[in-house]
Order: structure tokens, then C-alpha cells, then sequence
């Protein structure tokens, strides 16, 4: 699936989040969005996603192909993982197969499936209050995978982490991504996440969030690794990219307060 | 240098000899359950009241003694008085608190998920819900009559609106990540309802239900009072105008048995719906 974005504005009220975003969003790739708090990555990750209506432009799906078996195109992951406290992991995860006219059959072997990728079939009877942070992020991700999505929207998957689970979790996207050449946006603050697992980088401008360039890694996803001089370089380059912009935000923030 | 740090070294020594232990600080504020205690509680009190009774400090007129009102219990259920009472007062308090649960669930999803329906709900039950329902119940009998469907009304009446308040409260508080979750997972309106706000909601309905249950029975005590030939209410208005205070006493203690029944149904419920939490 190929994804256009046209011309997005969008306004809270009077306040102006986004300003004229183009970029596109090609098969196989996965596109961070970075930038300073408050500068709208996730409002436009809601925009992509059909979540949120702009003021003005428009999301184009260029290419309807999907994969087999896909039951929700545009499939969230969420930073505070959603997930229902009264169902069990596979619950969870079944309770987004079941408005689609699979039978129970067809249900449970997803979520079979989805539970084993992800290393949770042993889990899959414990409740999320049970569970600790990375793997209720787990069952999130465990829940996007079983609707077969053409692509994966992630909201700083790992921003509710501990530092140890989220080098553990970036892991495994990365590995995710390589294995199944995944179309994904994914919104972090984290430099060392977006060059670890973006194709490209989208950074954005303070508020009103403009494009300040879009920046690209050419280096194959299977062959990154946490500490490689390359990425340590990209980052460097997107934290000069950004810096000042997130010193002016955080100026702006102070005001605020 | 080395010999200020020397002394300094010697004093922290000689105040670790002087050390006491740190001091906690985080007594209290902690209330545990005690079921010991709480039965316990009360047999002191029936054996006080007991006490004082025999003794002549407590007047048998003005207050019979436990074991008075135990012969009076007695009394009502062989000559089965009780049950044609409290079988009157069941079907009414059940019939009520089931209308007025059944319409407050309605109206409070109505009001909790809908934009048109919440500025015309939420001041429909400011206006109406301070009201104390039994100065309704003379209306209801010009509307439906002496019989029973005014004692149903004046119950159900009751009843909607902490149902409504508690609904719509519920469905409120339900985190609206899950239902954007929902959403975004393309689930339908129906099954966002059915699968995430009802359950996110249920926990604050079924506090709703333990008030609402509370008001069901002083509204039925109070309506049969006021007209009805069999129920605990009309049993102990009968006793009162008799003096017959061990029976009225006797009806008083069904009520709260009655109470207590309610409550671990109610708990019941709560655990087999709430077991996840």
C-alpha cells in the first residue's frame, strides 16, 4: 500500500498544529517522524491513520494492494498499549478479528499464530494487569500483526518503557521489520529508535509542525545495529537537524507554564 | 587536606556510634476488613441489649428485649404472616428496581454516548432527581390507582435516577484510548458498545446498583405504609398502631436481613463480573 499525504493543515481551535505536509509513504517502508514536543507527529499520525479529519488536505491511498488475509489496512500501535484490563492476552488480541466474519476457527489460529511470533503463547491466559510494560506492548503489537495490516502506525511504542525494555523492544521491531518488509510510521522522540528502524526520517518544525527536511538512511534494516558508527553519524545529523528547534519548543513550553 | 579529611572521617565515626534507628513513618491510613470483628460487634450489642432489658434498664414497652423479638420472628413465620408479607415486598421491590434499573441503564447510555441526548438528559435528572420520590407516590396513585402499579412506579421512579447518574458516569469515565482502540480497529458502534463501554462502564454501574437497591427498599417500606393491605411495611405500620413493638421490631430486623441479602447478592455479582480486576 502506497499513502499520499497532500497539503495537511490542521487547527485545535485557533491554534495551528500542522502546516502544509507533503510527503509520501512507499511499500516496504518505514517512515519516523520526529521533532519537537507539541510540533503535531502525532496529530498527523492521526490524520494518516483516518482518526482525525484535517482542517485542509488529504491522505491518498495510491496503491489499494494489501497483504492476504489483511482486515484493518491502517492498524494502530499505541503508546499506552489499550489494552482491555477485563480480557485476557488472547482476548485482546481477539477482539479485533471478531467484527470481521472469521469464524471461531479461523480466529483462534491468528491468534495463535500472532501469540507465537511474538513469544507470548505462554501468556496468552494473563490478564494485562499482570503483565509487565514491553510485554503488554508485546500483546499491542501481537494485536496489529493478527488483522495482517498494510501498515503499522506506531505512537512512541516505546516511550512508556524502562530504558532496558525499550533496547530489548527496539530489537525486536527491528527485527520485525526486516523479516516481514513491513510499511510502517512511526512517531518517537528517540533519535537512536528512528535511525535504528526508519528508511526515511520526517523531521518536523516547532508549531506549527512544517517539514524542516525529510532525511534518508540507505542502510538495510538487517544489517543496523545498535552503536554503528553510520547510524551514531545519522543521528548526530538529525539532532543538528532538530536541536534548536526543540530549544525554541521548550522555551515555548516554559511560557506556557 | 589529608588531615581534614582524617577529622572529618573520625567525626562521622563518632556520630555512627550514636546511631539510632530511622523512625517509620508510614503508620495508618490503612484500614483492613475484620469479619471477626465485625460479627463480634454485633452480639456485644445484642447482649447489651439483651442485658439492659432484663434488668428492667431498657422499658419492654419502648424497646422488647432480642429474645422478644425472636418469639415475635417466630411467631410470623410459623403462622406464615412473614412470607405472605415478604413475598408481597419481593415482588414489588424486584418488579420496581428492575423497571427503573432497565430505564436508567437506557437513559444513562443515551446520555453517557450520544451528543443530543446529554444537555436535555443531564438537566432532566438535576431537575428531577432531588425530588424525594414518595411526595410523588399520591400522583402516582391518581395516575395508576391505589393497587400496585402505583408502588411499582414510585419504586422504579426511585430507582432511574442514581441509575442514570451512575450509567452515564460510568460511560464517561471509560478511557477513551480504548474506544479510539476500537475504532481504529474498525470495530462497529455496537461492538465498541457492547465490548468496551459496557464492561469499562460496569464497575460504576454496579456501585450505582448498591445505592439503588438502598432506595428501592425505603421507597417500598414507605409506599406500603401508605397504602397496602400485605408487605414488611404494612406489617410494621400495623404493629406500631398496636404497640406491638416486638413485631414491629421483628419486621425492622427482616428488613435488614432483607438488606444484607441484597448486599451479597450485589457482591456476588460484583465478583463474578469484576473477577478481572
Amino acid at each position: 500500500m502506497r499513502l499520499q499525504i497532500k497539503g495537511i493543515c490542521h487547527s485545535y481551535d485557533q491554534v495551528e498544529a500542522l502546516r502544509d505536509i507533503d510527503f509520501g509513504i512507499e511499500p516496504g517502508e518505514v517512515v519516523a517522524l520526529i521533532g519537537p514536543s507539541g510540533c503535531g507527529k502525532s496529530t498527523l499520525l492521526s490524520i494518516i491513520g483516518g482518526m482525525l479529519t484535517p482542517t485542509k488536505g488529504e491522505v491518498l491511498i495510491c496503491d489499494q494492494a494489501t497483504p492476504d488475509g489483511c482486515l484493518n489496512p491502517l492498524t494502530y500501535v499505541f503508546q499506552d498499549f489499550a489494552l482491555l484490563p477485563w480480557r485476557t492476552v488472547a482476548g485482546n488480541i481477539s477482539l479485533v478479528l471478531e467484527d470481521h466474519g472469521l469464524s471461531k476457527t479461523d480466529r483462534d489460529a491468528r491468534v495463535a499464530e500472532v501469540l507465537e511470533q511474538t513469544n507470548l503463547w505462554d501468556f496468552r491466559d494473563a490478564y494485562p494487569k499482570q503483565l509487565s510494560g514491553g510485554m503488554k506492548q508485546r500483546v499491542g503489537i501481537a494485536r496489529a500483526l493478527a488483522v495482517r495490516p498494510a501498515v503499522l502506525l506506531m505512537d512512541e511504542p516505546l516511550s512508556a518503557l524502562d530504558a532496558q525494555t525499550r533496547i530489548l523492544l527496539l530489537d525486536e521491531f527491528a527485527a520485525l521489520f526486516a523479516r516481514t518488509g513491513m510499511t510502517a510510521v512511526y512517531v518517537t522522540h528517540n533519535l537512536n529508535e528512528a535511525v535504528r528502524l526508519a528508511n526515511r526520517v520526517v523531521a518536523l518544525r516547532r508549531r506549527p509542525g512544517t517539514i524542516k527536511e525529510i532525511h534518508t538512511i540507505d542502510i538495510p534494516l538487517a544489517e543496523r545495529c545498535d552503536g554503528m558508527p553510520e547510524l551514531v553519524a545519522h543521528e548526530r545529523a538529525l539532532w543538528n537537524l532538530i536541536r534548536d528547534e526543540a530549544i525554541a519548543a521548550d522555551k515555548e513550553l516554559e511560557n506556557v507554564a | 587536606m589529608s588531615h581534614d579529611v582524617t577529622e572529618r572521617r573520625t567525626e562521622s565515626q563518632g556520630n555512627a556510634s550514636e546511631a539510632s534507628h530511622v523512625r517509620f513513618r508510614a503508620t495508618g491510613f490503612n484500614p483492613k476488613a475484620n469479619p471477626i470483628a465485625a460479627w463480634g460487634f454485633f452480639v456485644v450489642v445484642i447482649a447489651l441489649w439483651q442485658l439492659g432489658s432484663s434488668t428492667g434498664f431498657i422499658s419492654e414497652l419502648a424497646m422488647p428485649s432480642p429474645v422478644a423479638v425472636t418469639k415475635a420472628l417466630w411467631q410470623l413465620i410459623i403462622t406464615g404472616d412473614l412470607w405472605r408479607h415478604l413475598g408481597a415486598s419481593l415482588q414489588r421491590l424486584v418488579g420496581g428496581w428492575i423497571m427503573g434499573t432497565v430505564a436508567g441503564l437506557l437513559v444513562g447510555f443515551l446520555v453517557g454516548m450520544f451528543s443530543w441526548a446529554r444537555s436535555p438528559g443531564v438537566a432532566f435528572v438535576s431537575a428531577l432527581f432531588p425530588i424525594p420520590k414518595i411526595a410523588l407516590l399520591p400522583l402516582f396513585i391518581i395516575w395508576f390507582g391505589i393497587g400496585e402499579p402505583s408502588k411499582f412506579a414510585t419504586i422504579a421512579f426511585g430507582v432511574f435516577f442514581p441509575t442514570v447518574i451512575n450509567t452515564f458516569g460510568g460511560v464517561d469515565n471509560v478511557q477513551r484510548n480504548l474506544i479510539r482502540m476500537g475504532q481504529s480497529f474498525d470495530l462497529s458502534m455496537w461492538s465498541v458498545t457492547r465490548k468496551i463501554i459496557l464492561p469499562g462502564a460496569l464497575p460504576t454501574i454496579l456501585s450505582g446498583f448498591r445505592i439503588s437497591s438502598s432506595i428501592a427498599i425505603i421507597l417500598l417500606i414507605a409506599a406500603e405504609m401508605i397504602g397496602a393491605q400485605y408487605g414488611i411495611g404494612a406489617l410494621i405500620l400495623a404493629a406500631g398502631n398496636l404497640y406491638q413493638t416486638d413485631q414491629l421490631i421483628a419486621g425492622v430486623v427482616v428488613l435488614s436481613l432483607l438488606g444484607l441479602c441484597v448486599s451479597w447478592l450485589l457482591g456476588r455479582l460484583d465478583r463474578w463480573l469484576l473477577g478481572w480486576r
